[in-house]
Formats: structure tokens, C-alpha cells, sequence
């Protein structure tokens, strides 16, 4: 699976003149690359077998550096599988959609290349059994991404790309201290085995320093407030391919990683630090929501929306309960669709109106571009949360479980975090009503200048998936349910 | 009394002793310099087969305590081949090799001479040879020597040049304080345990008086000093940056790579065969040490604004890192000493890498004048001049900020957080982790310049085959190893 991006990104080493020699050549080999990896990713779906959801299915496992007992073991189970085709959907929808509508900037040839080893960098994330692959594939992500927003990006672009690299780098830096503490004092990298002890055989107190650094390393990914300030900055400026990844996937890491590496290999440690981490997720909630009311920055606000809405997941997280994890998961994959959708969306407003500023892009965008500003309304209102659409199960579930947590966590501080919470998804709403009443709606102004073409067969074809999948799983949650809830709760050592 | 020598053993620092001897008779009959060049280059190549060509034999040894005087100890030979010998013996020669190639245009450009610069080049190789190998405190001192004296030469041989000259002065002075507090600090355990030998030494003090013990303690955290001077740490890195700066930029690149190589394997020797007894008085003196140097260094290095400098502190803010693992005391210390080895191998490529794209573009021999080339900004542009060059720049670079694609710097940093949390200091990998943050920054800024646009046009001519040739094979090794890191990681691992 990621042998294809690979060798796509190898490719686009050979010279110009020799190969690919147009601009739209390139992409739409990229487009081809991704598609195949795409369709990999599908076939891997269907291989996997649904009966059985916890086990870690699809393995790769071969010796790599036995001195230090590394080696390269990759595998998909419930948890992971989900996201892995949720990043090569968003990297093929990204292609697509740079078909038509390149950034500005030229060197496509180099953004193909850095978009595909953007997607083995995920990807391998998110398959990774070996806490060290784990954290190379975690790290791959950095540079390319930092070239992206440096490159392409908008004005402030060299502080945002500076800014997002420092911050996840320090966090990351962090995560390996405190993975290979628990590693060293449990003699093993292997994430399954590890997972299988439930934290047997670390001491507490390793466990309660380890899960500190590693929820630190994972929050600036995540991002948690108050580790977020790059995210906002890093969003606006990065081009719309920059900020559908980023947003769509980038994040999800952080909470995958939560998850994945921190819960099953520091239990211990993960019950001392729960209260504060749905502290400071309800307080991202809240200061997302309220950051978002004061944005006139379309993208920005976008950006603050996304803190808001993994707060919800990292509040779920910090339930420790079967139901929260849950949640986070389906929020997680729910709000990759639905932001990966607003970005999009945001970008194809920069493309005609030229900002993103929506004091100038004024009022009245039902009526000069329809289209556009439907499926604008339609992904506002998935965003904040509407019943029967994708955004709402993660958050209802996540405020389920906050009412129910884990029965050594202090019940009354979360059912406070839940009502708060509830308040965070009220203002959701009305900050996203008052983009929509903004942009949307009101009458156009006189001045402002003509926007530009209709929606393109590109933007449809990137679109249109996204809006099926979140009413799919907004209608039909079981579908995304069923598949995680086996490996959540083998995580907590149930059956 | 006749002792045997095994020749075998000692061949590599004799044939470079050999070859420096002939060198300088040579230069006196006035051959050409080109010839001067490839018979150093040479030699350090003889001398490099011959380390391979014992890497499958045994471990031997030579110039032990002869029976008779032995009264029941442990055999005790002061000049032991051994994998790990034979490893950094590897690694110093193919620096040193490089270090040659780099070399043979800034001795014309710079109007050094040519013959005295390889003798006292191969003369500091043979320090460092014999100071991997060597197994008392004696021999030792004498190879750490060897290795400092000539260097301070080279760093002054361009006499024309004030700022070499104060370079040279700066670095004698504290070379010498730092010998002499060595000198205290071994006299210090003699007069505890009685013994100059290694493996003599680590048993008699495990069972040292008690009234003796604040001695022997003192004594093991002195002996320490000679080797922090070589790799730089903090207190005794101040030479550093003037010194780099000063020198020609070969002998700086010698400096940061083969003798800070030689450096911490003398560290490494002493410390686990010599003084493990004492791992919790000189642990945490090393972890502070470790954690002082990487801050400090990348402190300093955030607000540089000349490439050689900015290489000079960040050099200082590694060898932090590279002492980090040894911070463990005695708890774990084999995998402490193979994490050390292997980010030292694994740094010699990438260091070596960015000193020769250094090196290829402030060539701009004019007497005196170095250019304003050398300045970070200077380096603006050069992916538009020559894109392969910037790439392996930019490589060198991350490799060194430890980042992927830079696989190897990554696998370098990964083992050596992970045999410093093996070893129960976190408090230091929490700050080795802010550290590589500080210095993603720099490197970072580094490798960004050289793909904007340049101030003004690029005029120069293109380096010499040499350097051309020194770049290739940095490149190429930095690129094989950030594939197959195991290579270096499993070769450590087994020698230690």
C-alpha cells in the first residue's frame, strides 16, 4: 500500500524533460498514483474480515535493525483501518482537485512528490506496530508538510510553516522519550505485545511520567488546548491541498496516536492525567468556539472550528470508557470528512473571490453562486453538529460517555466538562450560523466583483464523495461503529 | 627483558607513522604537492585496508605486562585490537580521508605548506589510531597528545592570518590546562588503586579504602577533563568556534570529526573499563555536563550568522548529545557506549557532509580574505546554481536536525534517547528533546536559504575534482545509511 506512493514520489526524481513533461501531465499521474493507492486501500477493506475487528489483520513483518530490537511491522485492525482509508480518499480527492486547480506557486512536479510522501507518512502512521516505525513515520510527515506551507503557501507562510514544524517537532521529540520509556522498562517495541500487557510490568510512576510526555507529543498533533496556536496560523496559510490534509488527517494522528500508542501502553499513568485532559479539552471546546465568533477570516475560523471539535474528541478519550473512545474515533473520521469538505470549500471561495475574508466577500453567495454556497451550508451545518449527519454522533457520543466515565475517574468534574461541553456545541452553532448568514445569505454588495466560474467537474468530483460519506455515516453510524467498537473494547481487556 | 610485538596489531598506526616520515622526507627533496596529497591520501587508504583486514580476526593484544611481573592479575596489555578498536580506527581513517581530499585545494589556495601539512596531519591521525586502542591511562595521555600537539600547528599554519594565530594560542592554552588537570586526576587514582592498567584499575576500585574513596572520586571526575577538551563539552568548548573560524576549514573539519571521534572513544575506554565503580559520581557529572553542552551550544549556534561558526557551536550542542548516554553511570552502560559509538559514526558522515559543501563554496583562496561567502546568506540561491550540491547540503542538514527524510540522523537520535531512558535520566531526554527542537530551528533556517533566491550571481568556478569526490562519498554514504541504518547500528552493537 505504500509501496505505490512511494515509487510515485521516486518517479517524480527523474527529470523533467525526460518524463511527464506538462504540469497536468504530472498531476494527473499523481492523480493515477493515488487512485491506485486509493483502490488498494479499498481492496485491503474488503480483505479485511469485519468478524473480527480487534485483531490486527493484514500483517507485514520483517527483522529491521535487530540490534535494537526494531523491526518493520505494519498491520490494520479496527481502529486504524478507518483512517488509513480515510487518508488515501483525502490525498486522491486532493489530486483530483488540483487537476484542474493548481496553486499558485508552479514546481507541481515537487508538490506531487511531497503530497505522495505526505500520504506514506500517514499511512505508515497509522499502520505502524513498532513504536520506533511508528515514530519515523510520524516524523515523515513533518518535512513535507513544512516544504508545502513554505511553498505554496499565503503571506504569513514562512512563520506558519516555522511555527508548525518547531511545535510538532518539540512535541514529538517529547512522544519518543516517553515511548521508549515504557518500551525500555517493558523490554519490547512491539505495539500489539505491549498493548496485550495492559501495562503490566511498568511501575506506576513510569507510567504516569510516561503518559505525561507522550500526551504532551500528542497533544501539540492533536492539537489540545493550550498547544494549538500553530494550527490556526499553519491552516490560513497553507493552499487548500495543505489545509485539507492538515486538517483532515494531520490531526487525527495525534488523537490516533492517544489511542493507539499512550491508552494500552500506560493505563496507569493514562487514569492519573484523564481529569486534566477533559479540562483541557473542554476548555479547547470553549475557546474554539469562542476564537471562532471573533474570526473574520474564513479559513482561520475554520482552523479555531477544528480546535473546538477535537476537544470533543479528546474529551471523549478522557472518558476512558469504551462509549468515549468510540466516540473519538467516529469523531475523528468525522470531522476529517466534514473539514476536509470545509477546506475544500474555503479554497474554492479564494479561488473566485480572491480572500477568504468574509467582511469582503460580503453577502449574498446563495444567490450569485448557488451551488457553491449550498454545499458551503450543507458542510456548516454537518460541522455544528445536525443530527442524521456525521458531526453529531462523535459529539453526542463523547458527552454520553463524559456523563459516564470510567469508574475511577471523579464522575462529578466530568458531568461539569459534559454541561460545558454542551454550551461549546451551542456556540458551534452560532458561529457557524453567523459565517453562513454572513457569506451566504443578505443581499450581494453592489461593489464587490463579479465571482468567478461555475463549480467544475474537478471540485464536484472532490466534493461529492465527502458529502456521501458523511451523510453515510451520519445516517447509518453503525456502519463506522461496528468496526471499531470490537478493538475499543479489547483495549480496555474486555472480549 | 624482550617483549614480542604483534605487528599485526599495531599495523595501521604504523604504516600512517611510516608514510608520515616518508612524506616529510619527500617535501624536503621538493616533490610535487599533488604527489604529497595522493601518498597521504594513500597511505591513510593502506592503513584503512589493514583495519579491515583484521575486522574478521581476533581480538589481539600487545604490550602486556610480561608474566613474570603480572603476580596474578589480568594480563594487561596497554595497546589491545579489539572490534570497537577497529571500528573507530574505521571511522578515523575514512574521516581522515576525507579530511585529505578536502584538503589538497585549500593548500594551494591558502599557500600552506604542503609537507608539513600532511606530516603533522598523519601525525594526528596516529594520536587518534592509537588512542582508540590504547588500554592504560598512560598510553592514553600520550595518544591524546599526540593527537593535540600537531593540531595546534595545522591551526596556525597560515601565518599570515592573525586570527590563525589566536586560534592556534587559544586552543594550546586550553589543551594544556585541560592535560594537566587529566594528569591530576590520573595521578589521583594511581595513588588509589596502585595502577596505571584499565582492567586493573576497575577492581581495585571496587574495593578502594573508605578513606580513600572522596580521592579515587575526585580523581575519576579529573580523568575526564582531557576528554571533554577533545570533544568539545562545556566547560572546555570555548576554543571551539574561534578556532573553527580560524583554522583552515579542513583542520576544522578534522577537528570536529576525527579527533572529537577519537575523543569519545578515549571517554568510552575509560570510563567502562576503567571506572565503572564510580558510574554514580560520574554519571550525573555527565549528565550536566550533556545537558549544559546541547543547550549552550544550540543557544549560541540560534544566533550565528557565518556557516563555519554556526557548524562550530552546532558541532558543540551534538557532542551534548553524544555524551547524553553515558550519563547512565554504570547502570546499562554497554548499550550507553554502543548508542555513543553509533551517533558518532552516524554523525562523523553527516558532519563530514556539511563541512564539504562548506568547504567547496568559501574556497575563495585569496590571501587573507575570507569571503563574505562563508556568511549563512551567501548561501541564497545555491539550489538555482548547482541543485545537486544544495540537495546534499540540505540533506547533511536535516540528517543533522534529525528529521526524516534524514533517516540516519533520526536512528542516531532514537538510540541515543533510548539507552539514556534505559538508563533512568528522563529529566535529560526531556531536555535533549527541547534541544533537537532549538536545533531543527537553525538547521532548518540553514537549509531554507539555500532555495530562495540568491542576493547577487553566483561567479565562482566550481570546486576541484577533490572536494567534488568527498561530496559524492559523503552523500552517498549519508543516503545508504538513512536507508540501511542497521548497518552501522548492528556493526556497534556487535563491537561493544
Amino acid at each position: 500500500m505504500m509501496a505505490i506512493p512511494l515509487f510515485g514520489a521516486l518517479a517524480m526524481l527523474v527529470p523533467a524533460d525526460r518524463f511527464l513533461r506538462t504540469g497536468f501531465a504530472v498531476r494527473a499521474f499523481g492523480t493515477g498514483v493515488s487512485a491506485a493507492t486509493l483502490l488498494v486501500a479499498v481492496s485491503a477493506m474488503t480483505a479485511f474480515d469485519f468478524g473480527d475487528t480487534s485483531r490486527t489483520q493484514l500483517q507485514a513483518d520483517w527483522a529491521w535493525a535487530p540490534a535494537i530490537g526494531l523491526r518493520f511491522h505494519l498491520g490494520a485492525d479496527g481502529i486504524s483501518l478507518p483512517l488509513v482509508v480515510l487518508t488515501a480518499l483525502l490525498t486522491f480527492l486532493c489530486f483530483l482537485y488540483t487537476l484542474r486547480h493548481p496553486p499558485a506557486g508552479g514546481r507541481i512536479r515537487l508538490l506531487t512528490a511531497l503530497l505522495l510522501v505526505l500520504e506514506i507518512g500517514l499511512i505508515g502512521t497509522f499502520t505502524a506496530l513498532d513504536l520506533v516505525l511508528f515514530f519515523v513515520f510520524f516524523e515523515t510527515v513533518l518535512i513535507p508538510m513544512y516544504v508545502v506551507i513554505m511553498l505554496w503557501g499565503g503571506d504569513g507562510r514562512r512563520a506558519a510553516a516555522a511555527k508548525f514544524i518547531l511545535y510538532t517537532l518539540l512535541g514529538s521529540g517529547l512522544l519518543l522519550a516517553g515511548m521508549l520509556l515504557v518500551a525500555v522498562n517493558a523490554g519490547t517495541l512491539d505495539m500489539v505485545q505491549l498493548a496485550a500487557r495492559h501495562g503490566s510490568g511498568v511501575s506506576r510512576g513510569v507510567q504516569i511520567t510516561a503518559f505525561a510526555l507522550m500526551a504532551i507529543g500528542f497533544a501539540v498533533k492533536a492539537p489540545m488546548w493550550p498547544l494549538h496556536t500553530w494550527l490556526p496560523d499553519a491552516h490560513t496559510e497553507a493552499p487548500t491541498v495543505g489545509s485539507v490534509l492538515l486538517a483532515g488527517v494531520l490531526l487525527k494522528m495525534g488523537t490516533y496516536g492517544l489511542v493507539r500508542v499512550a491508552l494500552p501502553l500506560a493505563p496507569d499513568g493514562a487514569q492519573v492525567w484523564a481529569p486534566w485532559l477533559g479540562l483541557l479539552a473542554v476548555i479547547g471546546i470553549i475557546y474554539g468556539a469562542l476564537a471562532c465568533l471573533a474570526q473574520r477570516d474564513l479559513k482561520r475560523m475554520i482552523a479555531y472550528s477544528s480546535v473546538g471539535h477535537m476537544g470533543f474528541v479528546l474529551l471523549g478519550i478522557a472518558t476512558l470508557t469504551p462509549v468515549g473512545i468510540n466516540a473519538a474515533l467516529f469523531g475523528n473520521i468525522a470531522h476529517g470528512l466534514i473539514t476536509g469538505l470545509l477546506f475544500f470549500l474555503a479554497g474554492a471561495v479564494k479561488d473566485r473571490w480572491g480572500t477568504t475574508d468574509m467582511d469582503a466577500i460580503g453577502g449574498g453567495m446563495l444567490g450569485t453562486s448557488p451551488r457553491l454556497a449550498s454545499v458551503l451550508t450543507f458542510a456548516s451545518v454537518a460541522s455544528l453538529g445536525l443530527p442524521g449527519l456525521a458531526g453529531f454522533w462523535g459529539e453526542m457520543l463523547a458527552m454520553v460517555g463524559a456523563y459516564r466515565p470510567h469508574a475511577d475517574l471523579p464522575r462529578a468534574a466530568f458531568v461539569t466538562f459534559m454541561a460545558v461541553a454542551g454550551i461549546g456545541a451551542l456556540l458551534t452553532a452560532g458561529y457557524f450560523l453567523r459565517m453562513l448568514a454572513k457569506i451566504t445569505h443578505g443581499t450581494r454588495p453592489a461593489a464587490a466583483a463579479a465571482p468567478g466560474a461555475v463549480v467544475s467537474a474537478q471540485e464536484y468530483a472532490a466534493w461529492v464523495p465527502l458529502i456521501a460519506l458523511t451523510l453515510l455515516v451520519g445516517l447509518w453510524p453503525k456502519t463506522l461503529l461496528d468496526v471499531t467498537a470490537a478493538p475499543v473494547r479489547a483495549l480496555f481487556g474486555g472480549g | 627483558m624482550i617483549q614480542g610485538i604483534d605487528y599485526a596489531a599495531i599495523a595501521p598506526p604504523l604504516i600512517v607513522a611510516a608514510a608520515a616520515l616518508a612524506l616529510l622526507l619527500a617535501d624536503a627533496f621538493d616533490a610535487p604537492r599533488r604527489v604529497l596529497g595522493l601518498a597521504c591520501g594513500g597511505s591513510l587508504g593502506a592503513a584503512l585496508v589493514a583495519v579491515i583486514a583484521l575486522a574478521p580476526g581476533d581480538r589481539r593484544a600487545t604490550f602486556c605486562v610480561p608474566a613474570s611481573l603480572r603476580g596474578g592479575g589480568p594480563r594487561s596489555c596497554s595497546y589491545v585490537t579489539d572490534d570497537f578498536t577497529l571500528l573507530f580506527q574505521g571511522i578515523v581513517l575514512a574521516a581522515a580521508l576525507v579530511v585529505v581530499l578536502l584538503s589538497l585545494q585549500e593548500i594551494t589556495d591558502a599557500e600552506i605548506p604542503a609537507g608539513e601539512y600532511h606530516f603533522l596531519l598523519l601525525c594526528a591521525v596516529i594520536g587518534a589510531l592509537t588512542l582508540v586502542a590504547a588500554r592504560d591511562l598512560v598510553l592514553l595521555l600520550v595518544a591524546l597528545e599526540t593527537l593535540s600537539l600537531p593540531v595546534f600547528a595545522l591551526v596556525g599554519l597560515r601565518r599570515y592570518d592573525g586570527r590563525a594565530s589566536e586560534a592556534a594560542l587559544k586552543l594550546f592554552l586550553v589543551s594544556v590546562v585541560s592535560t594537566a588537570i587529566m594528569l591530576f586526576g590520573i595521578s589521583l587514582v594511581y595513588g588509589t588503586t596502585g595502577a596505571m592498567h584499565l582492567d586493573r584499575i576497575a577492581p581495585a576500585l571496587d574495593r578502594v579504602p573508605s578513606d580513600l574513596d572522596p580521592v579515587a572520586a575526585v580523581g575519576a571526575v579529573l580523568v575526564l577533563a582531557g576528554f571533554a577538551f577533545k570533544v568539545a563539552a562545556v566547560p572546555f568548548h570555548f576554543w571551539a568556534p574561534d578556532v573553527y573560524n580560524g583554522a583552515p576549514l579542513p583542520v576544522a573539519a578534522f577537528l570536529s570529526v576525527v579527533s572529537k571521534a577519537a575523543g569519545f572513544a578515549g571517554l568510552a575506554i575509560v570510563l567502562a573499563l576503567g571506572l565503572p565503580a564510580y558510574g554514580h559520581v560520574w554519571g550525573p557529572v555527565i549528565g550536566v555536563l550533556a545537558a549544559l553542552t546541547m543547550t549552550l551550544g544550540n543557544l549560541v549556534a540560534l544566533r550565528q550568522r557565518t556557516a563555519i561558526r554556526l557548524l562550530a557551536w552546532s558541532s558543540v550542542a551534538q557532542s551534548g548529545y553524544m555524551l547524553a548516554p553515558l550519563s547512565v553511570g554504570s547502570h546499562r552502560l554497554p548499550e550507553a557506549v554502543a548508542a555513543t559509538t553509533a551517533y558518532v559514526a552516524l554523525y562523523a558522515v553527516m558532519n563530514l557532509g556539511a563541512f564539504t559543501v562548506v568547504i567547496g563554496f568559501a574556497r575563495r583562496g585569496l590571501r587573507g580574505a575570507r569571503p563574505h561567502r562563508d556568511t549563512l546568506d551567501g548561501f541564497r540561491g545555491l539550489a538555482h546554481r548547482s541543485p545537486a550540491t544544495a540537495t546534499a547540503l540540505a540533506f547533511f542538514l536535516i540528517c543533522l536536525a534529525g528529521l526524516p527524510p534524514g533517516v540516519m540522523g533520526l536512528f542516531a537520535k532514537v538510540v541515543v534517547f533510548r539507552s539514556t531512558v534505559a538508563g533512568g535520566v528522563t529529566w535529560l531526554a526531556v531536555i535533549m528533546a527541547i534541544n533537537t527542537v532549538i536545533g531543527l530551528y537553525y538547521y532548518l533556517a540553514w537549509a531554507v536559504r539555500l532555495f530562495t533566491p540568491p542576493v547577487r550571481p553566483f561567479t565562482d568556478p566550481l570546486p576541484g575534482w577533490p572536494v567534488r569526490a568527498a561530496l559524492a562519498a559523503t552523500a552517498a554514504g549519508a543516503v545508504v545509511l538513512s536507508i540501511a541504518p542497521q548497518i552501522v547500528l548492528q556493526t556497534v552493537s556487535a563491537a561493544t
